[in-house]
């Protein structure tokens, strides 16, 4: 078998090039032609597809179609908040105003992005309950990243220097200790007690005079809020460590709590989670940073911050400013301002503060609302009242069907499947977020066709193993994939002018 | 606004599934002193309200397009964006899905990466590229840190060019700040012809890696093979950060001889944004491919024999490896990774070439017109769409003249080098007229009389 040729579905676009066609063309140069420098300068090929605008697109929408989105369907993938991204934001975050600015014009010239950008600073200060808010890093894991530099820094500042040690509880996400390991520091991994909370006497045994601090996700991976929260951030206090916040599951605390008032030093915030940015197939995301007052000094560089007061009635004069300790810069320029910061801004002028709060209210009644359906098909290990997400065991006692079977075999019911495997303290877990945007009806159809499935599991394993039989595509050879190692369309050295 | 698409009389049924009276019942464990915080927000707007508002916070900037004509670029260039590819990046088919970790239900996007690694690859002349970074300097970054993988953290060095642009070198010492790399070259003294000398001396056995920018941050065009080779004799690799509208014309860094080439995607399709996002484009050899982070996509079949396309090696990414992984990255630019795909697949060969002659010829142009001007010097040495602009005063000062007169002069050298307080970096694209830079020239004139 793996020996045929396999059938093409979409030719790619190099398949699809063909000599002589044209796509765009531009206007012949208004000015005398200047010399192109010597030969030994200049590229000999460049082995780029030639086609007609038409081919590009129709390639591009039938690539559109073998795509799975949130305007097609129910997505409750854990931990990764996929709910409906309202149309309004697409148009706000292209108007001419915001998309032809260049970063590094005159501050006079871009008042209104420098505008907006300080609101949106305020903004998320008053909903996190920090003193200080970067905007600049570029997605939740270099907002991560900024988090672990500072905490490094203060730490530094004071002549602190035996603290190398993060603590890390067994169901954070990967990138916490990811980051972690960016700056050579150790991870130490916090077990969970049996109600999925930090286990307060582990992390007792492992506070010391050497910890920078703790990453703690809360609501954590498990969709519970630590019940203990206050607890843990004194014990991490109290031996002089910074507690860390992930801001991946904020959705489920907008209006309900702020992180800042219970005592986090620093957080990020997700952007495309919380604040409706589409995920765009996997970026860009946005991973603003709020801390707390003893942190707002190592900020990364440039904030914006409000240069001169206006007079009267007079908007101020915003610009950059450099925190005094600053970490440096994360990227260039100034943040995923088009995509990110005037999307989100647009999310929360339309919500307000009670709008904000109905979402965190209602993501957790759906998520909790599909636990009460599911919890007699499928075991919740952790079972109490979750917040905008659980997690289920996929595997049924004496069965062969995994937790993979049942994500692939939902793809036949028309639904994404849950984050599946994570968090890893769960045996074949489900990861279930359903998020506030769906309604009652497309939540029963999901649970239906759970239980039918955890049915299926029973009489028709098989169906299972095979699923998805009705999507277009079946599932991957993986191994294939890596053996092989087909990265790009064309060999460099097979590539010949056609 | 809402979008919360339930009625009253749901929740009530809903609560009573979940066996609780009313929704702030649901949040017992969160500590009530805490609990239910008074947000001080504007009251929430409608649709027409907002994008009302939206639109006044929009007029308030100065654009590239229709207020302001620009010649600013160190870094982000105003390049026309074809019609086409935003009508594609609108199909919530591929704006609205997440990352492909389903791909049978995810080709649209994983064979658009796929794509576009090739066309990357195509480009740069290299062997294979990731599904792209943050932006140019989180790459350059990333390249570092490939470095110091590579040589497992026994050299320590990385040589920088003080001609790399001077965000991205900021950028480098802020990601290795925890990592015991020492940085060096970047403060190496610029000389009055903008040389960098002293760059190769400071390649020793102790180098990861040595970087430079291909064009250099001040528009100049070097070919980098005997630096390259004296790295490579040293032990050492080399990450070329390049321009990718430069490289429709100019020599590959690939044919140089470069480890890893990296570099700004914007000028790709994307807009400017006022910075982003973006995408940074990461591209390099295949014996480096176990230490490069970032997604990758991978060919294979599926269980019906088709061709398909699956997210690979992703044992070197934080989700298995935690605090081992190559890196904590978990994303990539993925919709702006398609609309540079879109951007190389519509241009195509002619286009590309077509946009990189245009920029070639119409900075040439001004660049002879502006060195003409009494007490204005242009830089002699060979460049593409940017070069720099010795003035008779302060950059700054020629610069708040020509905004007065509706211009975006240049980027101002003397911010991050201050021997260079009188030079512009001056950027000419193929959307800058003749009339536009014949009207540079003529105010420039005037502002020498001022």
């Amino acid at each position: 078998m793996t020996d045929q040729t396999p059938k093409i579905v979409e030719p790619t676009i190099f398949d699809l090039s063909s000599p002589g066609r044209t796509g765009v063309t531009f206007p012949a140069a208004d000015v005398p032609v200047a010399a192109l420098p010597p030969e030994h300068l200049l590229r000999s090929d460049l082995p780029l597809p030639e086609l007609a605008e038409v081919d590009v697109v129709r390639h591009y929408m039938r690539l559109s179609k073998f795509n799975y989105s949130v305007d097609s369907g129910f997505y409750p993938l854990g931990s990764c908040t996929m709910k409906y991204n309202p149309k309004i934001d697409e148009d706000t975050c292209r108007l001419p105003g915001f998309v032809y600015t260049h970063p590094l014009q005159p501050i006079e010239t871009v008042q209104g992005n420098l505008a907006l950008m300080h609101t949106l600073q305020e903004w998320l200060k008053e909903i996190s309950g920090f003193a200080a808010v970067t905007l600049q890093p570029a997605a939740g894991a270099h907002g991560e990243f900024t988090g672990v530099l500072m905490m490094a820094a203060y730490h530094k500042s004071r002549g602190d220097t035996k603290r190398t040690k993060m603590l890390i509880p067994d169901a954070a996400h990967g990138t916490n200790p990811a980051s972690v390991g960016m700056l050579g520091m150790t991870v130490q991994q916090i077990p969970s007690d049996a109600r999925g909370n930090v286990d307060l006497e582990k992390l007792k045994a492992a506070c010391d005079d050497t910890v920078v601090g703790m990453m703690l996700t809360n609501p954590n991976t498990l969709g519970l809020f630590d019940e203990h929260v206050e607890e843990v951030i004194k014990l991490v206090h109290d031996c002089g460590g910074l507690m860390y916040g992930d801001g991946a599951n904020l959705n489920a605390l907008l209006g309900i709590v702020r992180p800042g008032d219970v005592g986090f030093d620093v957080m990020h915030f997700n952007l495309h989670k919380t604040f409706a940015v589409p995920h765009g197939g996997g970026g860009p995301g946005s991973g603003p940073v709020g801390v707390a007052a003893h942190l707002a000094d190592f900020l990364p560089e440039p904030l914006v911050g409000i240069i001169e007061e206006g007079e009267g009635d007079e908007a101020p004069l915003f610009g950059f400013v450099k925190p005094q300790k600053s970490i440096g810069r994360m990227k260039a320029f100034h943040g995923h301002f088009g995509g990110g910061f005037v999307r989100a801004f647009t999310y929360i002028a339309l919500h307000g503060a009670e709008g904000l709060k109905d979402i965190a209210q209602y993501a957790v009644l759906n998520a909790n609302y599909l636990q009460a359906r599911l919890r007699d098909t499928y075991r919740v290990p952790f079972d109490r009242i979750c917040m905008h997400e659980f997690v289920a065991e996929g595997r049924f006692e004496g069965s062969d069907v995994r937790a993979l079977d049942i994500a692939k075999r939902l793809m036949d019911y028309n639904f994404h499947p849950p984050t599946n495997y994570f968090p890893l303290i769960v045996h074949e877990a489900l990861m279930i977020e359903p998020t506030e945007t769906e309604n009652k009806d497309t939540l029963d159809a999901f649970a239906d066709a759970l239980i039918q499935i955890a049915q299926e599991a029973k009489t028709d394993p098989d169906l299972l193993h095979n699923a998805p039989s009705t999507t277009l595509f079946g599932r991957m050879d993986e191994v294939k994939a890596a053996r092989e190692l087909v990265l790009c369309c064309w060999l460099p050295e097979n590539y010949s002018e056609a | 606004m809402t979008y919360i698409p339930i009625s009253p009389k749901e929740r009530d049924t809903m609560l009573k599934t979940v066996g609780v009276k009313s929704l702030d019942d649901l949040f017992e464990a969160v500590p009530a002193r805490h609990r239910f915080p008074a947000l001080d927000l504007p009251p929430a707007l409608t649709e027409m309200e907002a994008a009302q508002y939206l639109g006044e916070i929009a007029d308030h900037n100065e654009t590239v397009r229709g207020d302001l004509i620009s010649f600013l670029g160190a870094g982000m260039y105003n390049h026309y964006i074809p019609s086409v590819i935003d009508h594609m990046l609108r199909r919530g088919e591929f704006y609205t899905a997440y990352t492909p970790y389903q791909p049978e239900i995810s080709q649209g996007t994983l064979q658009a990466i796929f794509e576009y690694q090739s066309l990357m690859t195509a480009l740069t002349g290299m062997e294979l590229s990731n599904a792209s970074h943050y932006d140019g300097a989180t790459a350059t970054a990333e390249a570092v840190n490939l470095a110091f993988a590579q040589f497992r953290g026994k050299r320590a060095k990385v040589v920088v060019s003080p001609a790399v642009h001077p965000q991205y070198r900021a950028v480098i010492r802020t990601y290795t700040q925890g990592m015991g790399v020492e940085v060096a070259g970047d403060d190496l003294a610029i000389g009055d012809q903008l040389s960098v000398s002293g760059l190769e001396t400071l390649i020793d056995e102790n180098t990861s890696l040595v970087i430079v920018q291909y064009p250099d941050f001040f528009g100049r065009v070097h070919d980098y093979t005997n630096l390259i080779e004296t790295a490579h004799g040293r032990g050492a690799l080399v990450c070329v950060v390049a321009n990718p509208t430069a490289l429709a014309i100019f020599k590959t860094p690939g044919e140089m001889g470069a480890d890893v080439v990296v570099g700004e995607g914007q000028p790709l399709g994307l807009p400017l944004w006022f910075g982003g996002p973006s995408l940074g484009f990461f591209t390099t050899r295949k014996q480096y491919v176990h230490k490069m982070a970032g997604r990758l996509v991978g060919e294979t079949v599926d269980n019906k024999g088709q061709r398909a396309y699956v997210l690979t090696l992703t044992a070197r990414e934080q989700h298995i490896k935690r605090e081992r992984a190559t890196s904590n990255i978990c994303t990539n630019q993925g919709l702006l990774a398609l609309a540079s795909a879109i951007y190389l697949s519509v241009l195509g060969k002619n286009g590309l070439k077509q946009v990189a002659n245009l920029c070639y010829q119409k900075a040439h142009y001004a660049a002879g017109a502006l060195n003409k001007l009494k007490g204005y010097k242009v830089s002699s040495e060979l460049f593409f769409h940017e070069f720099t602009l010795e003035c008779p005063q302060p950059a700054s000062e020629v610069n708040a003249h020509l905004l007065e007169h509706g211009i975006l002069g240049g980027y101002d050298l003397g911010q991050d080098y201050p021997a260079l307080k009188n030079h512009l970096l001056v950027a000419v694209t193929e959307m800058n007229s003749k009339e536009e830079i014949d009207l540079l020239a003529e105010t420039l004139a005037e502002a020498n009389h001022d």
